[in-house]
């Protein structure tokens, strides 16, 4: 759980503006979905979180520090593909994580730690429904349980911010409701803030606790580059409490169809 | 129906077809040895098939006269064990050094340019320096060999792990690894099954290194043995010899490919 502050946020590449002075701040516990048209910045904006990309001006600050500026483990992610390693069992890629934040030069962890470990991540890999698949490659798996590994694998981190860009992209639509619920349940659970793209505007809607959408305030005909989005609204969904998300639930497909057909029309 | 569309029907006319060319090739040498060997039943250019069972009994399983060694065994097992060196340096090299110019950009600024500048040089030319400087033993024909091979493994690897999703490389440092641990748990294991096909793809390379090596200084090898034969004409040893050459490559290949899906059950699924 953490806050995020970003101050006069730009981002550029050569002349080609991305982003344009972004002010926002992001509560404890948020769960913001960003949507908005392809290319107006909103992959860019989370890799600026991630830190795989730096801001050309501005500051993002992380419970009131300036961020790190390389990805780090206060900071998980799971991107639409690849986000597993194909050369280690679904066990093999969840135990990593664990390995990874202990064994700096050995690489692996034996004894009674491997064993706890193993047992944590046995857990976890039964919280997300994977624990059948636990010997299986990766590529043995369908989208949507690779899908499930990779979450799995970013929370047993334990990551103060979960970052998600278009997760379920990729997934059939009973698949992707099922992983959305999924995604629900560990938030409330867990605590996490998570920042999520999506171009699905219904799965934004129903899944955030706030909705921003990117998009370019002004644009010059001339130069379509020299100007950068912006967030153009910020609704707070704050009103869709537990109780109120369990009726939309119900509604969801009926919901998710409309929404659907509207987002392909945006 | 399209020619792109007929294909054999059963796996034994698809193995009649592959034996085809051989027999051809067996019987227009049978043939044009038949009418050499009337017209001079002394012929060495094509030697008829009594020849070459003389010749391999002689060569595999007769003790040398002057030696008292089975010449092919000892030919075989020292340009066996030149080859398994060279290319055991020759991958652990490549290996090293196409991993470290394809993840550390400080390291490929200098590296990768000069790696590649490196595979640029025929390795022929610069055997007459290798003789030079690490004298006619041994250890100039494990040069050779290295350095005929090893800057084309360093720059597949290279490649390889450029190809690696970055996503992956992301996914690893969010998960709190360090360059050693990324390197170790997620770069190594995934080019590995990589070096082994690089090594099996440069292995014709090592053997035409190897036996030009063997060739010109040597006093024993596979190499070394139909190049000494070659001055009496002996065909009735060079051609059992190049067959044994080719059998032996054709297996090791074949070892390699098998080592692949046995170590490593993930690749090859995985796209």
């Amino acid at each position: 759980m953490s806050r995020i502050d970003i101050h006069n946020l730009w981002k550029s590449y050569d002349s080609n503006v991305v982003l344009e002075n972004l002010n926002l701040s992001i509560d404890h516990g948020d769960f913001v979905s960003i949507v908005g048209a392809s290319g107006c910045g909103k992959t860019t904006f989370l890799r600026m979180i991630l830190g795989e990309e730096q801001p050309s001006r501005g500051s993002i600050d992380i419970d009131g520090e300036a961020l790190q500026p390389e990805p780090s483990s206060a900071r998980g992610i799971v991107f639409q593909r690849y986000s597993v390693f194909p050369h280690l069992t679904v066990l093999g890629n969840v135990l990593l994580a664990l390995e990874m934040s202990h064994a700096k030069y050995l690489c692996r962890s034996f004894g009674a730690r491997r064993k706890e470990q193993v047992k944590r991540s046995q857990q976890m890999l039964e919280r997300v429904g994977l624990t059948d698949a636990k010997d299986q490659y990766p590529s043995a798996l369908s989208g949507g349980m690779q899908q499930r590994l990779a979450l799995c694998q970013a929370l047993i981190a334990a990551p103060k911010i979960l970052l998600l860009d278009e997760p379920f992209g990729a997934l059939d639509p009973g698949i992707r409701k099922d992983m959305q619920s999924l995604v629900r349940q560990l938030h409330r659970e867990l605590g996490l803030t998570v920042i999520m793209i999506t171009h699905d505007l219904a799965e934004g809607f129903q899944l955030g606790t706030r909705l921003l959408v990117f998009d370019k305030t002004r644009v010059d005909p001339q130069a379509p580059n020299l100007y950068g989005a912006n967030i153009t609204y910020d609704l707070r969904l704050n009103s869709l409490s537990t109780e109120s998300t369990t009726q939309i639930d119900s509604q969801e497909t009926q919901c998710s169809h409309d929404a659907n057909t509207q987002a392909l029309m945006v | 129906m399209r020619i792109i569309n007929r294909r054999p029907a059963s796996r034994v006319a698809n193995f009649s077809i592959a034996l085809l060319p051989f027999v051809v090739l067996i019987v227009l040498y049978a043939v044009f040895s038949d009418i050499r060997l009337t017209a001079n039943p002394d012929d060495k250019l094509l030697p008829g098939v009594s020849s070459f069972v003389d010749a391999v009994q002689r060569m595999a399983f007769t003790p040398s006269k002057r030696t008292g060694e089975f010449l092919l065994w000892v030919d075989t097992l020292a340009s066996l064990q030149r080859l398994a060196i060279g290319m055991s340096i020759s991958a652990l090299l490549g290996l090293w050094l196409g991993v470290l110019n394809g993840l550390i950009p400080w390291v490929a600024a200098g590296g990768s340019p000069f790696v590649r500048v490196l595979s640029m040089i025929p390795p022929m030319a610069v055997l007459p320096i290798l003789f030079i400087t690490f004298g006619l033993g041994e250890l100039s024909k494990y040069v050779l060999i290295v350095f005929g091979t090893a800057p084309f493994i360093a720059r597949d690897i290279e490649q390889r792990v450029r190809e690696l999703p970055p996503e992956q490389l992301i996914k690893a440092q969010t998960l709190d690894a360090n360059t050693w641990q990324i390197i170790v748990r997620v770069v190594l294991p995934q080019v590995l099954p990589r070096l082994v096909d690089a090594v099996r793809l440069s292995l014709g390379a090592a053997w035409l290194f190897l036996i030009a090596a063997e060739a010109i200084a040597s006093t024993e090898g596979l190499g070394y043995r139909i190049f000494l034969v070659r001055r009496y004409l002996a065909m009735d040893v060079i051609l059992p010899y190049v067959m044994w050459i080719t059998l032996l490559a054709f297996a090791v290949d074949y070892l390699f490919r098998r080592m692949t899906s046995w170590l490593f059950p993930w690749y090859g699924t995985s796209k």
